[in-house]
């Protein structure tokens, strides 16, 4: 058995035994839904129809119902791709990097953490597979041998690297998550009483057993799909930013973009699991699984990365000014105090100045302030994906094609929709799903309980 | 000589492992272990072979770099060379710097994907399939040990079983 440090927080509170973890976990999935629930999915279902409506407006008329024009063509449907992926990542951060580094806090959140990172990706798939404007089309982007005389894709494109980066994520994120689900669904089916359940969850485990050759092929699946994850989610938004940094366009052409665009992922997805987080363990009462500590350990990434970001935004600065070149200074001028100077200054204060707040250990450790401050990155974030995108376009080299950039209705509609979409989904998910990895978190019950490292505290005294 | 499986059910991982360890130095195969997570240690006591799955991985990903390095060679350079925006495509070598994120992302899909088959294929894991593990409680919180052994040692080793901390033990 291993044995962890006893001035360590325990990561499981009060007197479990393994069946009381069993019993916490099911709990939602047996019971009835609550009242909250029920609420808050009929207000993200809404959301979820008004986004599909919008959508097919969008796909009957043509993406000139959007904002979008000739000098912006890229707007808000590149805003929310980014946003949307960037949140995902946070995801295979928590299930692969920190199973790397043996951070055993990843367990309580990890399966939430890589169903987000699921639903985030599919939101993302939605506005870059509308954005090409004839979505009928869209298997274009696959290298398919084809009638014009077999004229392939460009493989020269970073558009076209992001095809391959964003579905290889996609579906391997989402095989890594299903491998890591087999085994709690079995517990979930072994001791259904409905035989509709019992049949639902049977397909889905495939005849897990359970034997010590299973869990020996699962636990090298799990390190080696981690392994292969850590270098993939770095690459994926370091393809996303070259989509920006490879183009002429002053403002994108920059170096610096691969990693400060992953530190930003990074930054704006541990926000979305805490919004997610403090919600579900206090319906769910899961406070003895995700405590303070997982939401305090959650809040030091967030003051890392956000650092990172505010170090990349003021690197860009210095260098614009420096390079010498005047139009890549005036682009940062421009974002600062041209005619949207107020999305800049929003940006900076969500993602720079608040996260600085996190150094207060107390305020760090307080659910409302962490729960408020998640969704301020996330403003922030989206800010910041706004800033470089439209003020960039919209003050281009020729005078004489400078415009504004306004959002419609359908601009707002489809990003509405998908954050209904990704609620809808992640309610479901909460309540069919068992939403903690409880088998990995009964294999450190005994070594980061509380009942148990306090027990073993007091044997330790007894020595002495 | 007729063989018998015991099944012998623990409530903790530990008195398990503690049995599993006498039976091996008396010299007495375990036939397999089934548990709600898993036990770390209990593979060498029992004598699980290493899995090869990894090196299965690594063989899958070479392949997916082999494959997007061909798929990238004969589109771009051998069957319709194209110039877009001044970049022409005359040689392999010369177009590499930009075919590195596709091949890399390839190499991972493979990886990823062929070993995940495997796996679920060598734990014959596929829909459909009836569950495996012969007592429902041990995805809960029981643990369970088979032995497999001769009628006439049976008594010795249910004893055995029984010291060690069993709290039942059935016949199969």
């Amino acid at each position: 058995m291993q044995h962890e440090s006893e001035i360590r927080e325990p990561l499981i509170l009060g007197n479990k035994s393994y069946h009381q973890i069993t019993e916490d976990i099911v709990k939602p999935i047996e019971g009835k839904a609550t009242k909250y629930w029920y609420m808050l999915l009929t207000v993200s279902v809404i959301c979820f129809l008004w986004g599909i409506w919008c959508l097919s407006y969008t796909i009957g008329t043509g993406i000139g119902v959007w904002g979008s024009n000739n000098g912006v063509d890229w707007a808000w449907d590149i805003t929310n791709f980014v946003w949307w992926i960037g949140i995902g990542h946070a995801g295979t951060l928590i299930s692969a990097v920190l199973l790397l580094f043996r951070q055993k806090w990843r367990m309580a959140i990890n399966r939430s953490a890589e169903a987000m990172t699921i639903f985030a990706v599919m939101c993302a798939a939605i506005f870059v597979l509308l954005h090409t404007g004839r979505p009928w089309l869209d298997y274009w982007l696959f290298p398919l041998p084809n009638q014009f005389g077999s004229l392939w894709v460009n493989f020269n494109s970073p558009l076209m690297w992001d095809v391959f980066a964003v579905s290889t994520y996609f579906s391997v994120s989402l095989v890594f998550w299903y491998t890591g689900l087999v085994p709690d669904f079995a517990m979930i089916r072994d001791r259904a009483v409905k035989p509709f359940s019992k049949k639902m969850y049977s397909l889905l485990i495939f005849g897990w057993g359970g034997s010590a050759r299973h869990w020996h092929r699962f636990e090298e699946v799990s390190l080696v799909l981690a392994g292969l994850s850590t270098p993939l989610v770095f690459s994926v938004h370091s393809i996303v930013s070259t989509d920006f940094a490879t183009s002429v366009v002053p403002g994108w052409h920059t170096t610096i973009f691969p990693p400060y665009f992953v530190a930003g992922a990074v930054f704006s997805g541990f926000p979305m699991v805490l919004t997610l987080l403090i919600i579900m363990r206090k319906i769910y009462g899961l406070e003895n699984y995700i405590t303070i500590k997982h939401i305090e350990y959650m809040n030091i990434v967030i003051i890392v990365t956000g650092s990172i970001v505010g170090v990349a935004y003021l690197t860009e600065l210095f260098i614009s000014w420096y390079s010498g070149v005047e139009y890549e200074q005036y682009a940062f001028l421009n974002r600062a105090t041209g005619p949207y100077s107020w999305a800049y200054a929003s940006m900076m204060t969500c993602n720079v100045i608040s996260p600085q707040l996190f150094w207060f250990k107390k305020l760090r450790t307080s659910l409302t302030f962490t729960f408020i401050m998640s969704i301020i990155v996330n403003i922030g974030m989206w800010f910041e994906r706004f800033v470089i995108i439209v003020p960039t376009l919209c003050r281009t080299f020729i005078p004489s094609s400078w415009n504004m950039y306004h959002p419609t209705f359908v601009d707002i509609g489809i990003y509405t929709g998908t954050i209904g979409m990704f609620f809808t989904f992640f309610l479901l998910f909460t309540r069919y799903f068992p939403v903690i990895a409880q088998a990995e978190l009964k294999s450190i019950l005994k070594s980061s309980g509380q009942e148990f490292k306090e027990k073993a505290a007091h044997s330790h005294d007894a020595h002495h | 000589m007729s063989k018998v499986a015991i099944h012998a059910i623990y409530d903790d991982e530990e008195p398990l492992m503690a049995t599993a360890k006498e039976l091996r130095s008396k010299g007495i195969k375990v036939k397999d272990v089934f548990s709600p997570f898993p036990i770390h240690g209990i593979d060498g006591i029992i004598g699980v072979p290493r899995t090869r799955i990894a090196i299965c991985a690594f063989i899958y990903g070479i392949t997916g770099m082999l494959l997007a390095t061909w798929m990238m060679w004969y589109m771009m350079v051998h069957d319709w060379p194209t110039d877009v925006g001044g970049k022409p495509s005359f040689a392999y070598y010369m177009n590499v710097p930009a075919f590195i994120p596709i091949t890399f992302e390839s190499t991972v899909l493979c990886a990823a994907h062929g070993m995940a088959i495997t796996y679920y294929l060598r734990c014959w894991m596929l829909p459909g399939v009836k569950a495996k593990n012969p007592d429902p409680r041990t995805t809960d919180d029981k643990f369970l040990l088979i032995v497999e052994t001769k009628e006439e040692n049976k008594n010795n080793i249910e004893a055995l079983l029984k010291n060690g901390g069993a709290s039942e033990i059935s016949y199969k």
